[in-house]
């Protein structure tokens, strides 16, 4: 049993603040959808949890497990379970994917698994996402398409089974086909209910594969409406408008009462 | 210029064997200028004291011949003709020279390695080496600089018709060498030239590979890696003279540095002359700055005096680690330490996979992981 808390998070890039106040908290069994407008701070609560180097955390506090993940670096906080599958996984030149996934269950896993059993494994996993076996001898993200490099990162997910899954827009620039493989991935790895996931997505369409127990309405840096599967419905018939212009309106409220 | 005469290159303006036709350089020269002309040891101005030093063995292909000759031997210097003053001092210097024949039609059945080895860098050394590859033969060559030295030498890579060489030098040198060389490949028709260059050792190392073909379909690939730490000097000049049609070239040199005053220099000339119709011409070096303090300087230049070319191209790129790299690889869980190595020995990799000697690539690979984990 994990659990994610999220509290009062403030994050910065440069001197802009992006999320400002963003509580959450998500337990093993639990699929937490997170839907909003572009530009509302999503994919910025992905990367902070994550530690890329680019995102300031100015306050707040993020536990797994009561561990203080803003403490560890980018690597430890995966070690201790915690997983972002990327919206732009990015390339890395003359680094083969099997070299890559070998190399990340070790550290994961703290010992090299036998050869075999890799191969095995990795062959598996590979076939269960349709990705053709020839890609683990490819470079790592090099020249795939965006729906190749979406179902290598739930690949990543399935073999390193981390605790608490973070989604940023996989379900973007997928094509039906490739979306509902994604989402077989994603249930087959939610199926053991030992894990818990946070579903970063702009559209509805990815839910109706993948059910979410809580779905939050980003704006503004942070969550304005939380609710059950039927606020996504909600979503999909009246947009984000209403949100935003709240947001914008609380945003002119403040600066006029500063 | 008129418009009956042809232009001519700026790149190669002048060879000779005689070391007065070129001045002492002073540092402000072009093709001086990178180089630490205090670090020469006297290489550059005659006051280096010649005793020897450097023990040349071969161990050759049983199809191979070999012998070692005097100054007056008719074969040398055909193909090259010196191109600067410690070149020219070279040439006018040794006093044995290495002559590895490949007869013709044969295909020789291993790697001939040539060992060079230095036995301190006291004193001065000067060499040449003649390759000559007969027509339709086949060979690989293998040129292992160590030791310590103060080595100034020229090496001719004559390969004929049909004829296929492929050579790699490794400067795996100790830290005082310094080592100033120049390779020439002279192509004949649809003769095939492949050099890998591994610089990884020494105080100043600089390189000259160059390339001229003398009929139509030669077809030259020179690729390069080097390691460069604190206090390195290291220089790779290269120069394809393209002066006949429908040859090719591709230069690919990738260089990682670290530590303070690591210093790489890379020049790419690459001339396609009025008469090198049809040429197909690529060059390419990336380097990889690990650390403040470390320095690369990387200059092509391509001159084309032809409008009929088939491609003709560079790229030049320096630049630190990719941060984005290293974090997706952190965010799998993968160290830091452990994501930096990836990265470099990825970016290394297709390289490698190049050298198509079996037990040098597994030397190359491991100085390389021996050079990360310093």
């Amino acid at each position: 049993m994990s659990t994610l808390e999220i509290r009062d998070l403030h994050v910065a890039v440069g001197d802009k603040e992006i999320l400002r106040g963003v509580d959450l908290t998500v337990r093993s069994g639990e699929t937490h959808a997170i839907m909003g407008p572009n530009g509302s701070g999503k994919s910025t609560l992905a990367y902070a949890v994550a530690g890329h180097p680019k995102y300031t955390v100015t306050s707040g506090t993020v536990l797994l497990d009561g561990e203080d993940l803003l403490e560890m670096s980018v690597d430890e906080r995966a070690r201790a379970g915690l997983f972002l599958a990327m919206q732009y996984p990015v390339e890395v030149p003359g680094v083969s994917v099997s070299n890559f996934l070998r190399s990340a269950i070790t550290a994961v896993r703290g010992e090299a698994p036998k050869l075999r059993d890799f191969a095995k494994e990795l062959k598996s996993g590979m076939d269960a996402l349709s990705i053709d076996p020839a890609f683990a001898q490819r470079n790592t993200n090099e020249g795939f398409s965006g729906g190749e490099k979406k179902r290598h990162e739930i690949l990543q997910l399935e073999l390193l089974k981390p605790k608490i899954a973070v989604l940023d827009e996989t379900d973007s620039g997928l094509d039906v086909d490739a979306l509902r493989v994604v989402s077989e991935g994603i249930n087959r790895f939610r199926a053991s209910g030992d894990t818990g996931v946070l579903l970063i997505t702009h559209y509805t369409r990815i839910l109706r594969y993948v059910k979410p127990d809580f779905v939050h309405v980003f704006a503004g840096g942070r969550v304005v409406e939380e609710g059950g599967p039927e606020l996504a419905d909600k979503l999909e018939n009246e947009g984000y408008e209403a949100y935003v212009r709240d947001a914008r309106k609380a945003d002119t409220a403040k600066a006029a009462s500063a | 210029m008129g418009l009956e005469t042809k232009p001519l290159s700026t790149l190669h303006e002048k060879s000779s064997y005689d070391v007065a036709d070129f001045p002492v350089p002073t540092g402000r020269e072009e093709e001086w200028r990178f180089t630490p002309l205090s670090r020469l040891k006297g290489l550059h101005n005659g006051t280096a004291a010649v005793t020897g030093g450097v023990v040349v063995d071969v161990e050759a292909a049983p199809e191979v011949r070999v012998e070692t000759v005097g100054r007056d031997d008719a074969r040398l210097g055909r193909a090259y003709t010196p191109a600067d003053r410690v070149s020219a001092q070279a040439y006018s210097s040794f006093e044995k020279a290495t002559v590895v024949t490949v007869p013709k039609m044969t295909a020789a059945s291993r790697p001939t390695v040539i060992t060079l080895r230095g036995s301190g860098a006291g004193a001065a050394a000067y060499g040449h080496i003649l390759v000559s590859v007969e027509p339709m033969a086949e060979a690989v060559l293998v040129l292992d600089h160590r030791g310590s030295a103060v080595y100034a030498d020229n090496v001719e890579f004559d390969v004929a018709e049909g004829a296929t060489l492929k050579v790699v030098s490794l400067q795996d040198w100790d830290d005082d060498a310094v080592h100033v060389s120049h390779h020439h490949a002279r192509l004949g028709k649809d003769a095939t030239f492949r050099s890998f260059v591994v610089t990884l050792g020494g105080d100043l190392v600089r390189l000259s590979p160059s390339v001229s073909y003398t009929a139509p379909g030669g077809d030259a690939d020179l690729t390069g890696l080097y390691f460069v730490d604190e206090g390195q000097h290291l220089e790779h000049r290269l120069l394809v003279d393209h002066s006949v049609p429908n040859c090719r070239s591709n230069v690919t040199y990738k260089g990682a540095l670290q530590g303070d005053g690591a210093h790489a220099v890379w020049i790419g000339d690459v001339i396609i002359r009025a008469e090198a119709e049809g040429t197909d011409t690529y060059e390419l070096n990336r380097n990889l700055i690990l650390t403040d303090g470390a320095r690369a300087d990387s200059v092509p230049n391509l001159e084309i005096l032809t409008g009929e070319v088939a491609g003709a191209g560079h790229a030049s790129a320096s630049g630190r680690l990719d941060d984005e790299h290293i974090f997706y690889l952190q965010a799998r869980g993968i160290p830091f330490d452990e994501a930096r190595r990836l990265v470099i020995h990825g970016f290394f990799a297709q390289l490698l996979e190049k050298i198509e000697v079996p037990e040098i690539r597994e030397r190359v690979l491991s100085a390389v992981e021996a050079e990360l984990a310093r």
